[in-house]
């Protein structure tokens, strides 16, 4: 039974890891390629999420909804580009900072005349709401395990991207130095607004993926934002593979921390006191970890070479 | 220039205090943006119904009512008390849907010796060493609900309970309130992050308590928590396994959304509660049905206790016919709890906090196909929270 749980938990962690991944893969594009603070990345993963949710409705059916919301958020993300964050880039980190924060204001504000304060639910179709019975004993929602499979492909896609195609050839070299490759006559305007769209695109895939478990939700972004900085800073910044690994690191982190730090605690000290720092402590760990990467390796485990 | 002259005359005889008393100002706070403005809106939607039923009319003088947000913090609803206090001196502040809000509040309203009445939030202090002669509650005690709840476990002969709350003051208050009444086992207990960050993927807790072998979960989650978290209990396939028993999570607001969702696990859950929409009496029914009229869907609680409070200050104004100066006279008033509560009749404690009885209900389908709650027994009657000894009135 123990070891089934801990299996069980192993897949929780990973799933909460890739959902991160998705949101700090774009996140960590645009801060590390544009150097650009994007507070209102988490806007885009609700937008997404709110896309999806409609569509659902309206189309009745959940698969081709994440289909029509995936390039209707890249859309959102490439107009918020274009009208605003891109006369930002030669300001400095605070002034991003701000103008994004507004930005979050605002999205929420336009959310909640659009689609009302009270969040959407988006019913799964009946082949995903039900279990499975991996191997004996660990049983998983199925639809976590399709986020997992979801996940792990975009992940894929993206490394096939990012390593082996011409455009991801530019994306890593502007991580490293941007400024080289916009000498060397790169279009770097266009290279920046396609960026900041498939980061916008994979934060909705995000939000789309976890609407059915929560549902959407204004504030939801906000929710999350801190938690896809965490990741990217123990990943460091700019870097695609840093980003899928503390992800992973993350996630399996926060679910081992959640599930077993109370039984731990209890051998340690009185069941009373265990009860009471095991979830305070449990909800500090990723900050902790983030804490002492800073401290003995402030890059990040895997920074993008040469910056 | 007479005419101006005139205009000007006209403005400065409205805007005098002569006119201003000639009303009975009534500020009312709550949740009007973020995720949590579907509560608010709904207390809103509740106090203007129960202005359409008295005919926007207290002790023969007409209410204006002024709304303020909260915005979900305690800060910002300290500053939106303020200004109802200082800038509009409203005659009573009415409304506060968290706990922390009304801590951070009470003061300011207090202190200018004007009327507080608490549509929804009643943490422990308020009730025993902070309870104030200005102070009524037209809600409950945090704790009463889920000591109502281990009642209604020992009733169902339930052995062992695993226990879901977050990991702030009102939850521990619901996990120390079902503990203190729950006569069986408690197998496993998780305090989730709350606030700012909140958890809302509870995957590994619900492993975990499935592993536990507990014959029931027990969980506190208000809010859109509440709507995830049966969400994931659901597509967990706990339904069979591990029966829900919950407060404060599931009410008039997310049962809409999780029948469109197609949550039927929820079908069937119990909670406990001081009031429900099928709750027999006269002003419940016409309530229910005239905001069912209005809005399309049940009222929440958070709605019924809204209601009540603009009920609650009618029966005080009426009381000394709109002689607003006359505190005593409408604390007396008040204290009596003689007015048509949609919960029916019940009394004030020393701390005046409601003494009332306490409801099991379950999660069913209505005859028209909405998801609704129903009366299955009293648990609690005439309920009086135990904070009310420490009070000193």
């Amino acid at each position: 039974m123990e070891f089934s749980l801990l299996l069980i938990q192993l897949l929780n962690g990973l799933q909460l890891g890739i959902l991160l991944f998705l949101l700090s893969a774009g996140l960590t594009l645009t801060f590390g390629i544009m150097d650009f603070v994007n507070l209102a990345h988490g806007a885009l993963y609700m937008l997404g999420a709110f896309f999806c949710a409609s569509l659902t409705l309206y189309t009745g059916s959940f698969i081709l909804a994440i289909l029509l919301a995936l390039p209707l958020t890249a859309l959102a993300g490439y107009l918020l580009e274009k009208l605003v964050v891109q006369h930002l880039y030669d300001r400095n980190h605070l002034d991003h900072v701000l103008a994004t924060f507004g930005l979050i204001l605002c999205i929420d504000t336009i959310v909640h005349i659009i689609w009302g304060p009270q969040g959407i639910a988006i019913p799964l179709p009946a082949w995903l709401s039900g279990q499975v019975e991996l191997f004996d004993g660990v049983v998983l929602p199925s639809y976590r395990l399709l986020i997992i499979g979801v996940g792990l492909l975009a992940a894929a896609g993206l490394y096939v991207l990012v390593n082996h195609t011409r455009l991801g050839m530019l994306i890593r070299a502007g991580a490293s130095n941007r400024k080289m490759v916009g000498a060397l006559g790169v279009d770097i305007t266009a290279l920046f607004s396609g960026v900041f769209a498939l980061g916008a695109a994979l934060a909705g895939l995000a939000g789309m993926l976890i609407a059915p478990i929560t549902e959407a939700s204004i504030g939801m972004g906000s929710d999350i934002i801190i938690t896809t900085f965490v990741v990217i800073i123990i990943g460091g910044i700019g870097s695609m593979k840093g980003a899928f690994l503390a992800a992973l690191l993350v996630g399996l982190i926060d679910t081992f921390g959640r599930s077993f730090l109370d039984d731990f605690f209890k051998l340690l000290m009185s069941t009373e006191a265990a009860e009471t720092a095991a979830p305070a402590v449990s909800a500090m760990l990723i900050y902790i970890l983030m804490a002492i990467i800073l401290a003995f390796r402030p890059q990040g485990l895997f920074p993008p070479l040469s910056r | 220039m007479k005419k101006i002259l005139s205009i000007a005359t006209l403005t400065a005889l409205i805007s005098s205090p002569l006119f201003a008393a000639d009303e009975v100002k009534i500020g009312f706070v709550t949740t009007l943006t973020t995720g949590a403005a579907s509560m608010g809106k709904d207390q809103e939607n509740a106090v203007n119904l129960a202005l359409e039923h008295i005919g926007n009319t207290m002790g023969g003088k007409p209410v204006k009512l002024i709304m303020a947000d909260d915005g979900f913090k305690p800060e910002v609803g300290k500053q939106a008390t303020d200004k109802l206090v200082k800038q509009d001196d409203v005659d009573f502040v009415a409304g506060y849907l968290w706990s922390h809000v009304l801590l951070a509040s009470r003061k300011s309203v207090l202190d200018s010796g004007k009327f507080l009445i608490s549509a929804n939030a009643g943490p422990s202090a308020v009730a025993g060493k902070l309870c104030h002669k200005n102070f009524f509650s037209a809600s409950w005690q945090n704790d009463q609900t889920p000591m109502a709840m281990g009642e209604t476990l020992n009733k169902q002969g339930v052995k062992s309970i695993y226990v879901m709350a977050p990991n702030y003051a009102a939850g521990k208050d619901m996990v120390a309130g079902v503990e203190r009444t729950f006569n069986g086992e408690i197998v496993g207990k998780d305090l989730t992050k709350w606030g700012k960050d909140a958890q809302l993927d509870f995957s590994a807790e619900l492993a975990k308590a499935k592993a536990s072998g507990a014959e029931g979960l027990f969980v506190f989650y208000p809010g859109k928590a509440g709507g995830a978290f049966i969400k994931q209990y659901e597509q967990a396939g706990l339904r069979d396994t591990l029966p829900l028993y919950t407060v404060f999570t599931i009410d008039a607001l997310s049962l809409p959304k999780l029948q469109e969702g197609g949550m039927k696990g929820v079908l069937g859950s119990q909670m406990t509660q001081f009031w429900s929409p099928d709750l027999d009496n006269e002003t419940n029914t016409r309530f229910v049905a005239d905001f069912r009229a209005k809005h399309g869907s049940y009222p929440s609680f958070y709605a019924a206790q809204a209601y009540d409070s603009i009920m609650l200050i009618k029966s005080a104004v009426d009381a000394v016919d709109g002689n607003l100066d006359d505190m005593d006279g409408m604390r007396a008033a008040m204290k009596t709890a003689d007015f048509p509560s949609v919960r029916g009749k019940f009394s004030y404690g020393n701390n005046h906090m409601p003494i009332q009885n306490f409801y099991t209900r379950t999660v069913v389908e209505d005859k028209d196909g909405n998801w609704t709650t129903t009366i299955d027994e009293t648990v609690l009657e005439n309920h009086q929270d135990i904070y009310a000894a420490n009070c000193s009135m």
